[in-house]
């Protein structure tokens, strides 16, 4: 008995898809829509937020032992829909001395969009051209004009609210009506507007009104992050993978952890994928005459680098050794604050969405700046629902204002003059984080580690990422802004400022979880690995649809053009096989 | 599906049904102690709770001296309850295990405060008496005021102050104290118009547009 069997499945599918979240969830949405019968493989278990076994919303903090406490399953909280996180048992990755990188992953139906902030923007018309208007970065094979009708088709499909504001690298979409904003976010458009830092509604994928009958409408619990029961929001198992089930032309199977992408040794196309079932651990193969890869940027590269054959020595695609570079995550910095007009407020629900009902959009000229790219700003606040750490360190705020009586009081304490300052100070709280563009750099990548493998034997990546003085100034921007608009709000900045010694408070890479651009699409195949199509150069059947061929990211999150991008591709691959291209 | 439609839903279904206890209708092995943890876990997960609740790291003299400085920290008066009421004790029992970074500086601190009391009052701080107790939480309850000598009584008392306030405000009896209304399906229509009027400020009239 051969121990190390392959169990190689007969049957050739049309289309064979690695992921499950928005690219590849869009992918398997449109092909099935088709009549493609097509095989997605998802490398955790299947998630459906609507079945009362995988619901955590609405429950109550006092239902988890840890009050809703990260745990290295769920970073994010122990109600946060998304399993997996930075740190999976046996799926360990690495760093080159000196730099650093966190690998955020859900291993799940849906992949990352059951954690995302539905945070939906189109990237620009200048987004897409940075390197040729500013000589530094590169442009894209692609336009705004490429994307923009298909951005409008993935706002009719999926749904997003918004407000027209005519703004030229902030495309307006077809929108839902925006929710009012909260108190706190009326104060900051106030005082941010007083000094020039436009605050308008934001974009996000939750329905404010119904948009089918298989979808109802946001009923503003501000749990997007659990999952809507309700469909409420974008999550690609809800939204696209479950419906394409519907159509009977989907094979799903979940726990497939890809190994490789095969290929015929002769004609070098791809002829499908090998897997390990995480279930009971043997090797499968699975045929297909189309192979698409939307494992996320990260994973996506690991399998292309690990697909070595005679034919591909430095991995599947990678004749221009390409795969891998660019990797580039957004910048983040944070800064919170304690907003004494906000004390002593009226009690009402005011949980909205999940998220924030406003944000600003970038606003400044950067010929006027000594940093090359921009960031927009994500406001949080509000009387939310406690959960662990609520309260936390009460001592660094309630010595900052007097007692009922008018009196100077000492920071901390207890007993019933603390109960009263937790309850004077609930919801006089303001947070922001400023998102932005980073250079996409050569020098930043992933690879395989030539000594180490997970527990299925697949090579693991290792990391090297250093942000460049172009984020660190950014960042130092971003933490000048929030001093400004906190003290225009006449609030109280909490802890001290980061400074140069600690890069400014900018994350560390891949903390924002917005990382994109390890399989770079562009026009000469010498310096990239995919044409404008999301289409391998060098296997005409193989496509990538997450964002792993994102040239750059503007500082737009990027699910909105993953999504546009893969629908696009799925018209492609649809038209080409028509032309019996492929 | 409109949202009155999902409110109904909601209600028949996950929101109304969920609290019944439906799997004691079946015949089940006989198991005292059903285990529970948060909704909706992985297998994993399960396991990893499991375990913890199975462990034991406090003693059961370290949890009373944790109770008595709970209400100290949350005592009962006129809105609500007292953190020992609230069952204060059995999260920090928990979530030390759960965060073992935790385990030193509780175990030490709770070290540091009988030793101290001992020094002070000839006992434990268990063994002393409320005023005395007050005498000694006066010296360490304000991180900016303390001196010198009492700087590790303070880092221990803002520890358990901190973990004190989560779990009391982490209950429906923190929640009722507190007047958190959220957490249930509604339909946002904005900020009151009393607040609004309070605070000066008003809506854009985009927001008007029901489109």
């Amino acid at each position: 008995m051969n121990l190390f069997e392959i169990k190689e499945q007969p049957k050739v599918y049309d289309v064979v898809i690695v992921g499950s979240g928005a690219g590849g969830g869009m992918a398997a949405y449109q092909l099935t829509k088709a009549g493609a019968k097509v095989c997605l493989l998802e490398a955790g278990g299947y998630f459906d937020p609507a079945d009362p076994k995988y619901i955590t919303q609405l429950k109550n903090p006092w239902e988890s032992p840890r009050r809703g406490a990260s745990t290295r399953t769920r970073p994010f909280g122990d109600f946060d829909a998304a399993w997996g996180g930075w740190d999976i048992e046996g799926e360990q990755y690495t760093a080159m001395p000196g730099t650093q990188f966190r690998w955020f992953r859900s291993r799940m139906l849906g992949g990352r969009t059951n954690h995302w902030g539905r945070i939906s923007m189109r990237f620009g018309p200048d987004d897409f051209r940075r390197g040729s208007m500013t000589g530094i970065g590169d442009d894209w094979p692609t336009s705004y004009e490429d994307y923009a009708p298909y951005y409008d088709k993935v706002d009719r499909l999926i749904g997003l609210f918004g407000t027209k504001e005519g703004i030229r690298n902030e495309p307006d979409g077809i929108f839902l009506p925006p929710p009012k904003p909260r108190l706190h976010e009326l104060m900051l458009k106030k005082a941010a507007g007083s000094i020039g830092i436009p605050v308008i509604p934001s974009r996000m994928a939750m329905l404010t009104k119904p948009i089918n009958d298989s979808r109802g409408a946001c009923f503003y619990c501000a749990q997007c992050g659990r999952a809507c029961q309700a469909y409420a929001d974008f999550s690609s198992s809800s939204v696209l993978c479950i419906p394409a089930a519907k159509t009977g032309n989907l094979t799903l199977i979940n726990n497939a952890m890809v190994r490789e992408v095969l290929t015929d040794p002769n004609t070098g196309l791809s002829t499908g994928v090998s897997y390990v079932n995480k279930l009971d651990l043997k090797e499968y193969s699975i045929k297909g005459k189309i192979v698409i890869l939307a494992a996320s940027t990260c994973e996506t590269a690991r399998i292309m680098l690990n697909s070595k054959s005679p034919r591909f020595a430095r991995g599947l695609a990678n004749d221009s050794g390409v795969i891998g570079k660019y990797l580039n995550d957004s910048t983040g910095a944070s800064r919170s604050a304690f907003i004494p007009a906000l004390m002593d407020r009226k009690r009402y629900n005011e949980d909205g969405v999940g998220g924030m009902h406003v944000f600003t959009p970038w606003w400044v000229d950067n010929s006027k700046l000594d940093f090359p790219r921009g960031y927009h700003i994500e406001y949080g606040g509000g009387m939310g629902m406690p959960g662990f750490g609520f309260g936390g360190g009460i001592e660094r705020v309630n010595g900052l204002f007097p007692d009922r009586n008018g009196n100077k009081k000492k920071a901390g304490g207890y007993g019933v003059a603390l109960k009263d300052d937790i309850r004077r100070t609930y919801g006089a709280y303001i947070g922001m984080a400023g998102r932005g563009e980073p250079i996409p750099l050569e020098s930043n990548y992933c690879e395989i580690d030539p000594n180490s493998v997970d527990k299925y034997g697949i090579p693991t990546l290792r990391y090297h990422y250093k942000w460049s003085e172009n984020e660190i100034k950014q960042a130092k921007h971003m933490q000048d802004t929030f001093e400004q608009i906190i003290h225009a709000m006449g609030g109280i900045p909490m802890g001290r400022k980061p400074d140069a010694s600690n890069n400014y408070g900018l994350a560390q890479p891949g903390e924002i979880i917005h990382e994109v651009g390890t399989v770079r699409m562009g026009n000469d195949p010498k310096k990239s690995a995919l044409n404008g199509w999301q289409q391998a150069h060098d296997v005409k059947n193989l496509f990538v649809v997450d964002a792993a061929p994102f040239v750059s990211q503007g500082d737009k999150n990027v699910t909105w053009t993953i999504l546009a991008s893969s629908w696009r591709t799925s018209d492609y691959i649809m038209e080409q096989v028509k032309a019996k291209n492929i | 599906m409109k949202r009155r439609d999902t409110l109904k839903a909601l209600s028949l279904s996950s929101l109304g049904m969920a609290v019944l206890p439906t799997t004691d209708l079946v015949a089940a092995p006989p198991d005292p102690k059903p285990f529970k943890t948060t909704p909706a876990r992985i297998p994993e997960e399960i396991e990893r709770d499991k375990k913890i609740m199975a462990d034991k790291f406090l003693t059961p003299a370290e949890l009373a001296t944790i109770g008595i400085l709970a209400d100290i920290i949350i005592p009962a008066e006129g809105k609500s309850g007292s953190a020992t009421q609230a069952g204060v004790p059995a999260f920090i029992d928990f979530i030390v295990k759960d965060m073992p970074q935790y385990q030193t500086p509780i175990r030490g601190g709770l070290r540091w405060l009988d030793n101290h009391s001992t020094k002070r009052f000839g006992k434990s701080f268990a063994g002393i008496t409320p005023k005395q107790r007050i005498e000694i939480v006066e010296d360490i309850a304000y991180p900016d005021d303390v001196k010198p000598e009492f700087s590790h009584g303070a880092a221990f008392f803002s520890q358990i102050r901190n973990l004190t306030v989560t779990g009391f405000y982490t209950t429906r009896m923190g929640f009722d104290d507190l007047g958190y209304m959220g957490n249930t399906p509604n339909d946002w229509q904005g900020v009151p118009q009393d607040v609004l009027d309070k605070y000066g400020l008003k809506y854009d009239p985009i927001y008007d547009k029901k489109d």
